[in-house]
């Protein structure tokens, strides 16, 4: 009795230990946000401000056209996301469920692309889509992230957990193969189709090489691109991007915990038996 | 709907499912399907809703052609064996989904799977999901959702194959009301030989994708056409012993003690003095003669065990062993020697080559 206690304290300090060193840097951004200039710098570091500047955020809002890049990134965002959900919600159908020929080897190919890394792949994309006269154009941020092998690749098993009983079902109740995708498989892969969802919206939302890379104008840029703003020829002012940055992150955050509990939800497959 | 196979057959790469199935399925009957696991019956089930494509042969419903049909036009009800229901609608919604997708308006769509909610006793559960239902409730979901649709045709693979004894007991006499009800022509497909012999008009055994008989089912167990048919149907099993018979066509010679037994008839067809046969009793249909001048089977008694009403008698003759229900009343011991009689015209003879069996 007393043994698992001890154990069960240990995990939880394990536990806890884990969590604040994922969690450091987020308190160090936003206390460094709320410092004065001077004292961002100052040896030994101070985790508490002295005296709480709420000003530098309104100050970081207003030193580069924010709005106007959260704009940008809001864009990118929805549309690479729906276009991602589309793109994988066919594709996983097609390789779970449509025998054509070829299919096991596409996929095997398909997957191994997942071993390329993408920095490999910048300067290739880069020249592709300049050579479509892209670069500097929303389709340029949003067109290469229309498709994700690894969405495809989990939704896939998704799919292939459903039994096929399910579109035999379906077929006999005089519903096409399409409208089956639509109207059963979507509403049972609801949790995958979250999850698959917070981490393209999250990844996109961080971006920053690409959106860097193929845009040059001011009004293309997104968010991340926007904290250039804070490195000047003058040094860096770390105090408003600290304070930009917790902005940024905070939709976010919000999305995540709004959205999380349908990643727990799990896979509520019953009416399924055997 | 008169349901008709002519020389259905299903390949897969290189087995064959179903071999040359024969069958005429009249119109209103509820059909069993029976044989062991791997033998053909969900095949023939999956060809007759068109959502597999006989490799040969042609399936007719009425006199209508159906080979190439789809399953939606096919005027079909079908229950699954994990009943496929629609996890994330409810009980209401589930029943409405073929009229929705046969673009019933909402109002009627939604009346007439009240109507059917009602015949299979679950209206008072109709905004619950899947999940939240029992076994037997699921399956009366998956009934209403087949037959919401007046199909002609029902089909069952397994319904009731995950409920427990009783329950399932319930479930098939409640399948049969409902058929009844309906008058719809359905075929239901079970491995449990006790179901299949309580609910059906008609009986269809299959072995190795291979129709083996198809007949009311107390006809199949009485007279079976093989071997194989009268193994697979009674329980404790029908006795088999190695026979010989004699050029009277009539004579039987026993194994081991070469006595003999007489057949009250004579056998259909020629039957050559050195052919291996089997003669085949249900346990049921021995009895114990006292009288030394009549005739029988002397053996010797093993054991004898109660069964209820019954005592199952068990016992030996050579190398071979017996079974026989006999009445609890007789005293007889082990060691004890009777003489095992059948009850007339009870006796199964079968060529072992073949399996046929030479007397009906
Ligand atoms: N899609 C398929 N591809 C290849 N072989 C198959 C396929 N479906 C069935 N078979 C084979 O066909 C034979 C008959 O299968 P079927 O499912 O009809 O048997 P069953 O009588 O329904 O058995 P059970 O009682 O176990 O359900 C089996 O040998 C099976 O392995
Ligand atoms: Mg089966």
């Amino acid at each position: 009795m007393q043994k698992e206690a001890l154990s069960k304290g240990f995990i939880y300090l394990l536990l806890i230990l884990g969590s604040l060193l994922m969690l450091l840097p987020f308190i160090w951004m936003i206390s460094t946000s709320l410092k004065a200039a001077n004292e961002v710098m100052i040896m030994p570091p101070k985790w508490i401000p002295t005296d709480i500047q709420w000003g530098n955020y309104i100050k970081a809002w207003f030193s580069a056209p924010f709005a106007m890049y959260s704009v940008n990134s809001v864009i990118v965002l929805v549309a690479s996301t729906i276009g991602e959900l589309i793109t994988t919600i066919l594709a996983a159908y097609a390789f779970s469920r449509i025998n054509f020929y070829g299919r096991d080897i596409i996929f095997s190919i398909l997957l191994g692309t997942m071993m390329v890394p993408g920095e490999v792949l910048l300067i290739p994309n880069f020249v592709t889509l300049s050579n479509l006269g892209w670069i500097d154009h929303y389709q340029a941020l949003i067109v290469p992230w229309l498709a994700s092998v690894f969405s495809i690749f989990l939704l896939r098993q998704f799919f292939l957990s459903i039994p096929k009983e399910l579109s035999f079902a379906a077929k006999i109740d005089g519903c096409s193969d399409f409208r089956f995708l639509w109207s059963v498989m979507v509403p049972l892969a609801k949790p995958a189709l979250i999850t698959i969802a917070i981490l393209k919206a999250i990844g996109s939302w961080n971006a920053f090489m690409w959106p860097l890379i193929v845009t040059s104008s001011e009004n293309m840029r997104t968010l991340p691109v926007g904290l250039i703003a804070f490195s000047t020829d003058t040094g860096t002012k770390y105090e408003l991007l600290m304070a930009a940055s917790s902005m940024i992150i905070l939709p976010m955050i919000i999305l995540y915990i709004v959205l999380q509990k349908y990643i727990m939800e799990g896979v509520a497959r019953a009416g399924i038996k055997g | 709907m008169k349901i008709q196979l002519r020389d259905i057959t299903m390949r897969f790469d290189n087995v064959t499912a179903v071999d040359r199935l024969n069958v005429t399925i009249e119109e209103g009957t509820l059909v069993s399907l029976l044989g062991p696991s791997g033998c053909g019956k969900s095949t023939t089930l999956f060809m007759l809703a068109g959502l597999y494509q006989p490799t040969e042969g042609e399936l007719y419903f009425g006199d209508r052609l159906v080979n190439k049909v789809e399953p939606e036009n096919r005027e079909i009800g079908m229950v699954f064996q994990n009943y496929a229901l629609y996890p994330h609608l409810t009980v209401l919604k589930n029943i409405m989904f073929p009229l929705k997708m046969a673009k019933v308006p909402k109002k009627e769509a939604e009346e007439r799977a009240r109507e059917m909610a009602a015949l299979v006793q679950i209206d008072h559960l109709l905004d619950r999901k899947p999940s939240q239902l029992s076994g037997g409730q699921q399956q009366r979901v998956a009934i209403a959702r087949a037959l919401v649709k007046k199909p002609k045709l029902l089909l069952l693979d397994e319904p009731l194959s995950n409920l427990d004894a009783r329950l399932r007991l319930e479930m098939r006499e409640e399948i049969r009301r409902i058929q009844q009800e309906v008058g719809i022509t359905t075929i239901f497909v079970t491995h449990d030989q006790e179901e299949a012999m309580s609910i059906s008009d008609k009986v269809l055994l299959m072995k190795d994708g291979k129709g083996q008989q198809f007949s009311p089912p107390q006809d199949m167990y009485d007279y079976p056409e093989n071997q194989f048919v009268a193994q697979f149907l009674g329980n404790p099993p029908i006795n088999l012993l190695s026979v010989k018979l004699r050029n009277d066509l009539q004579t039987i010679v026993l194994p081991d003690t070469e006595d003999t037994y007489q057949l009250d008839s004579l056998v259909k067809s020629y039957v050559d003095s050195n052919s291996k046969l089997e003669l085949g009793v249900r346990p049921e249909d021995f009895y114990i003669e006292f009288d030394l001048a009549k005739a029988g089977i002397t053996v010797e008694v093993m054991m004898v065990e109660r069964i209820g009403r019954d005592n199952l008698l068990y016992a030996r003759l050579g190398q071979t062993n017996l079974r026989a229900i006999v009445s609890p009343d007789v005293m007889v011991n082990r060691g004890d020697m009777v003489k095992l009689a059948i009850r007339p015209g009870r006796t199964h003879l079968f060529d072992r080559s073949n399996g046929k069996n030479l007397l009906h």
